[in-house]
This record gives structure tokens, sequence and C-alpha cells, in this order.
């Protein structure tokens, strides 16, 4: 398989435009820092997540017409950094400070956060009510984190000392298929992409991620570039992993009900044992790791967990309002293959 | 008893509230000494007794309210 390569998207607004102009010519050049940034709803705003989500994806990925160097060019990082700010403080919004009660133990308060998930019943509606077009809009949303699975968490790895980079990495050599690259979990999503008739190719579906769908991916990759929020990734890992097992299950079992086999299920059906080995580690030898060689970064554990279940319930919301409404939740409607 | 090539022994780790955890050399065979096959080197067994694969956990406990701590219980009434 070759490297990774996407098409730059089309721009949602002004500051989209404005990078992906300059991201077509020579780099260092030509890309003036924005004014301050104010959007109503940066959470979901189209445009600053689009144009955050460009700014980090040259980390990850090539981007046809575009000069790789421009990934550390100084004027890209500071009009990225202009597109962070207002993205971090409507995360910080929806968070709570922690308790210091909940700091004496970081796997037990992780245990918590996820028993009290705020996000609304979206797996078990898709198990038991999801149409075939709901189910595929579903994994077209998840595919923008999927297909890089693991991918921002690595990152933490030279940040750790050695306990929290053990259970990192026992972790990870899991989600990265234990040594063999199909079993790879990025892997067996594209596979089950192509069951269902979807194009697994890296990026393909950019242009049909609305704002929010980009917010859960632009979340772990702030995250994973800034070392300073090594605390809050590994929350985002530990959160992520105990809030997979049974939703994984879930929408196995949603595409069984449609009559898809394993070829199609075998991601979800893999997720729901893996997971409940991962959210052991993750929670209690890598975060409870962490906290307790570096004290200082605790909160932003609990931060980084508590985040992520904010940011996957707004994105879970705005699936099933569209769905309510009887609207597609893309940003265009999937169109059936020769239906 | 570590294996001759070296591999560590096997663990057994009970985690707060959730399965046993298997690392190391090991097998996991049925009564009749059948080896199971096992899908990665670390592997989760269930400790409720409510998991739809044991064997294995599937995150039931969760779903249930189990709770156990990692080291030994205390003695009931102690």
């Amino acid at each position: 398989m070759a490297g990774r390569l996407i098409e730059l998207p089309a721009p949602r607004g002004p500051l989209s435009e404005q990078l992906f102009e300059a991201l077509a010519g020579p780099p260092h050049t030509r890309l003036a820092c924005p004014g301050l940034i104010e959007p109503s709803d940066a959470l979901a705003d189209e445009d600053l997540q689009l144009a955050l989500y460009v700014a980090y994806e040259l980390h990850y990925s090539s981007i046809r017409g575009v000069d790789e160097s421009w990934e550390w060019s100084p004027s890209l990082l500071s009009f990225r950094g202009a597109l962070e700010r207002p993205f971090e403080e409507a995360v910080a919004e929806l968070v709570p400070p922690a308790e210091a009660a909940e700091l004496e133990s970081v796997g037990a308060a992780l245990q918590e956060i996820v028993a009290r998930d705020p996000g609304p019943p979206l797996s078990r509606y898709v198990e038991t009510q999801g149409t075939r077009e709901r189910v595929l809009e579903q994994v077209v949303h998840r595919s923008a984190y999927q297909l890089k699975e693991a991918d921002p968490h690595s990152w933490a790895i030279p940040r750790l000392s050695p306990r929290p980079k053990t259970a990192l990495l026992e972790v990870q050599f899991d989600e990265y298929g234990g040594g063999s690259g199909e079993r790879m979990h990025s892997a067996l999503f594209a596979k089950t992409m192509a069951g269902l008739g979807l194009d697994p190719t890296y990026g393909r579906y950019l242009d049909r991620w609305p704002g929010i769908t980009l917010a859960t991916v632009n979340l772990v990759t702030n995250f994973g570039l800034h070392r300073r929020r090594r605390g809050a990734l590994v929350g985002h890992l530990a959160g992520f992993e105990m809030t997979s097992s049974i939703p994984n299950r879930r929408y196995g079992n949603a595409l069984r009900r449609l009559g898809y086999g394993e070829e199609v299920t075998h991601f979800y059906d893999e997720h729901v044992e893996a997971d409940a080995v991962h959210e052991n580690i993750a929670a209690w030898d890598l975060a409870g790791g962490l906290a307790a060689e570096e004290p200082e970064v605790a909160a932003d554990i609990l931060f980084g967990a508590r985040a992520l279940l904010q940011v996957e319930a707004r994105w879970a919301r705005h699936l099933m309002d569209s769905w309510e409404r009887g609207e597609t939740s893309l940003r265009t409607p999937l169109v059936p293959a020769a239906a | 008893m570590p294996a001759d090539d070296g591999s560590p022994p096997a663990t057994i780790t009970p985690y707060p509230d959730g399965p046993y955890l298997v690392r190391g050399d090991f097998a996991l065979t049925d009564q009749q000494g059948n080896e199971l096959p096992l899908e990665r080197r670390t592997i989760a067994l269930c400790r409720c007794g409510k998991s739809r694969m044991r064997p294995f956990c599937d995150g039931t406990h969760k779903l249930i309210g189990f709770k156990a701590p990692s080291g030994p219980e205390p003695w009931p009434g102690a």
C-alpha cells in the first residue's frame, strides 16, 4: 500500500479558503495570521474545524499539490495556533475541573467518569433500529478516526517514563495488529468499509465529514501534538478504550441484523475482546502509572477522558438529531451505488 | 517457570472491578486439554461471570456493577 495522500477538500469559509490557497503555493510565505477568531460554536464550526483538520493533517499525510515542508512552517504553525485557541477554549468550557478526591486514584476516577458517559444511546439505537443507510453513515463518520486509529496516541510514547510507556506500548502493539499488518485495527476497519461497499481510501470522505466529526479527530490530534497535553492524551486513550467494548458489540450486532458476514463484522468483534483487555491496561497501568510518576498531569488525564466523552456526545447527538429530522448526518448524502 | 527461550513466566493479574489479565508464556486449555486459540499476547479472562464470550472478558462487568479489588479480599466480617 502506498503512503497516505489526501486531496485538499473544498473550503468552507474564509479561514479554510486562506489556508488552502497558501498551501497550494511555496511554504513559509503568504499565510498571514488571522485576527481574533470568535465563532459562536467553535466545536461544530465548519470553517474552523476544517482549517484545523487540514493544518493537522500535514503531520499524518501527504496532501496533493502541497509541499511537505509546510508541516513545520512557522507561518503555518502560527496560523494553526490561532485556530487552536478558540477550539481549546470551547472544549475547556465543557469539562469541569477534577476534584481532589479523584486525583487519589486516577484509575477509579476514570471508571466513574465513563460510568456517567454523557452521550446519547447511539450504539443502542444503531443496534436495534439502524437502517443500512444510517449504519453506513456512522461508518463514514468513524472512518475519520478509525483509518488512523492508534496513530495520535503513539505521539505519547517518547514523552512517558518507563512504566506508563510499557503500558502504552502493550496497548499499541495490539492496536497495530500484534506484528501482523493485516490485523492492524485501521486495516480491519478498511476491510469493513470495503465489505459495506464504501471506499476505504484514507481521507476519501473528508468533504462529507461535518465540523463536529472533524472536531472528534482534532481533539486527539491537539492532545497528541502538544507534549504539555500528554496527560490529556493518555486520558483520551483510556476513555476511548473504556467506552469501546460494549458499543462495538452493538455495532457488530447491527451489521449481523442487516445480513452482513464476518468479513464486515470482524473489526467490531475484534474490538469487543481487544478493548476488554486494553481498557484495564489504559486505566490502571498507563493512566494510573503516569499519575503516580507525574502527579502534576493527573488532572489533565481526567480532562482528556472528560473532553473525549463530551465531544463524542456532541457528535452522537448530531447523528441522532439529523436522523430524527429524516436528514443525512453527513454534509452530503451517500449516493447508494447502483441501488 | 520461565520457558527455555527466555520468555517471561505467565502472570495473572486481577484488575480492580475488572477481569484477570494474563501475560507471558502460557497456554489456555479446556478441560480436555485442548488449547484455545489466542488472538493476542495479553488476554483478559472474565471475573464477573457474566461475559457473553467466556472465558474471555467482553466488558459486561461494567454494566452489572461488578466490584472486586485487585488484591485479596479481606475475610468477611474482619
